[in-house]
């Protein structure tokens, strides 16, 4: 069957709410009513038909083409199915999804993949700030599934994060792994300033040495089993972070936040 | 029957319900991964004093274990879960976080989950940290050689134990060496251990004795040196040494094939090598429900 494809006609000059057009929410609509569903542009609500050429009718594989970073929402609370983004996508990209996979050929904008619970999102270009994170106000980011990053990150990726696994294959901005509760962000670029701030647990795995806060005491060098294993759960995807020349498991063992409970830890390959 | 001038007696082997887990142990090398896996099965040899019936199921090699060490399979049977449970954390905890650079998982991924490593954590008072790769949760204790990483649960599922057949010889040392023998191959075969000492136990048991105390004792019909003693002597004058080979396993199924091979190995020998005859430990039909029909098993 053909990908349920939205092809999008023109750019609006407002921001798009997509989250009406996900797999689950469309399975038992025919194209006139997926055509008919309102979407918020702005103030106003605007039909997919005025917005998007429909074309296919396979729902647990939606495409959207020619979309560009005004596109937010895209795979909000995703329940199941594959989301294709060719081109950019807006903020909050797979915002609480449970399940399926949103591929994002372009670059995501702020808040992607943030307070998700289960699934894979992965981000082909850069990825905006609160990457996995938790939405103002909240306590918990992500809460499982996988985050993969081609490119770079902004600020605060994993602010907040409760469990699952961000890998972002470049590099990331300030306060990465800030107030990290538990779970795992993995960096092969450079991370920028305020490394782990006020993190209570949980793993930041980078490639490059960071520069750290004096909150953080040094553990020494160390061959940790866990890592092998790590490592090998990545091996079904499509990046660096699958190849075994790229897996290591011995590594300098940084403990913090000490301004905070200090049971997490940044290991640094050596 | 006879195979090979051995006579496979018309009789069965009874068995009973248990309950049965797999733990997998890695270690920086065989060695040190066997030293833990035999620490942990040791003094498992009955359920009658032991708690638990427990063996080293086979040797990984590194791409069979999670972590891509060496490794050693074991297998731990207890009567219930409640039991199970409380053997599988107390030796793990005693015999395999306290050997240097092991590490524990789950070799059973359904069944009811039973902890592994999930209470052995606090032994890291606060330090301990939890990681779930794939799903699965798995425990980096802090230890004194750098870190003891344990899964959280592995499965507890249906098992049978008391498998068994009696090795019925001329003398002692042709006994074991068929023993032996039956032991190589029944190695082999997955998903069952044989529990007692190299897997043999020469001390063979009847249900009840004249003691009260006692729940079982010596199997007098087959101690060659009561056959003038006992009114229900299974020996005949030929016969000077009897050995049992008990198997617990995780089916029917694979406890038929580790006696099928066990017994072809002892038959093997033949009566050219002092094996007379082929026996099996029976309650009468009252104690298990899993019959063993040795015959049967053989045909």
């Amino acid at each position: 069957m053909s990908a349920l494809t939205f092809t999008l006609k023109t750019r609006p000059d407002q921001r798009v709410d997509m989250s009406p057009l996900v797999c689950h929410a469309l399975e038992k609509l025919d194209p006139t009513e997926i055509a008919a569903i309102k979407l918020h542009c702005g103030k106003r609500k605007v039909r997919v038909d005025e917005l998007f050429t429909i074309s296919g009718f396979d729902s647990t594989h939606i495409l959207i083409k020619n979309s560009f970073s005004k596109l937010d929402y895209i795979g909000k609370d995703l329940d199941g199915g594959i989301i294709h983004v060719e081109g950019d996508a807006g903020a909050y990209c797979g915002m609480g999804m449970k399940k399926g996979i949103i591929n994002v050929l372009g670059n995501a904008g702020i808040y992607a993949g943030c307070e998700m619970k289960k699934g894979l999102l992965e981000i082909s270009g850069n990825a905006g700030d609160f990457l996995g994170g938790a939405l103002a106000g909240n306590k918990m980011g992500m809460k499982g599934g996988l985050i993969l990053v081609k490119g770079n990150a902004g600020d605060r990726v994993g602010d907040h994060l409760r469990r699952g696994t961000i890998l972002i294959e470049g590099g990331t901005g300030d306060y990465c792994g800030s107030r990290m509760i538990a779970g795992t962000i993995a960096v092969m670029g450079n991370t920028g300033k305020f490394l782990g701030h006020n993190m209570r647990r949980g793993t930041l795995l980078l490639w490059n040495m960071p520069k750290l806060s004096a909150s953080f005491n040094d553990c020494g060098s160390h061959t940790l089993a866990f890592l092998p294993m790590l490592f090998d759960s990545f091996k079904e995807l499509n990046s660096p972070f699958a190849e075994s020349e790229n897996a290591f498991n011995r590594v300098q063992r940084f403990a913090g936040d000490m301004a905070e409970i200090g049971r997490g830890e940044v290991l640094v390959k050596i | 029957m006879i195979i090979n001038g051995v006579t496979i007696d018309a009789t069965f082997a009874e068995a009973f319900p248990m309950k049965g887990t797999r733990a997998i142990i890695t270690a920086q090398n065989e060695k040190w991964a066997m030293i833990a896996a035999q620490a942990m099965t040791g003094f498992a040899t009955s359920v009658i004093a032991c708690g638990c019936e427990a063996g080293i199921e086979r040797v990984l090699t590194p791409d069979e274990t999670p972590d891509g060490r060496p490794g050693v399979a074991i297998m731990i049977f207890a009567m219930g879960g409640k039991g199970l449970a409380k053997q599988l954390e107390t030796r793990a905890g005693q015999c395999v976080l306290t050997s240097p650079t092991s590490a524990l998982f789950a070799g059973i991924d359904g069944g009811i989950r039973i902890p592994l490593g999930k209470n052995l954590r606090y032994f890291g008072d606060g330090f301990q940290t939890s990681k779930v790769i794939s799903g699965k949760r798995y425990w980096r204790i802090p230890v004194m050689d750098g870190e003891f990483l344990a899964e959280a649960t592995t499965g507890q599922v249906d098992a049978i134990g008391g498998g068994n057949f009696l090795v019925l010889a001329q003398s002692q040392p042709q006994a074991l060496a068929a023993c032996e023998a039956a032991i190589e191959e029944m190695k082999k075969i997955p998903n069952v251990i044989m529990p007692f000492p190299g897997g043999v136990v020469r001390s063979g048991s009847k249900v009840g004795s004249k003691y009260k105390s006692l729940g079982a004792s010596t199997n007098d019909a087959f101690c060659p040196t009561l056959k003038g003693s006992t009114k229900k002597t299974d020996l005949s004058p030929d016969i000077e040494s009897v050995m049992e080979i008990v198997i617990d396993g995780l089916s029917k199924e694979d406890i038929d094939k580790a006696m099928r091979v066990g017994i072809q190995a002892v038959c093997d020998l033949g009566s050219e090598n002092g094996i007379m005859r082929i026996s099996a430990g029976n309650y009468g039909g009252k104690l298990g429900p899993f019959h063993f029909h040795l015959q049967e098993i053989m045909a």
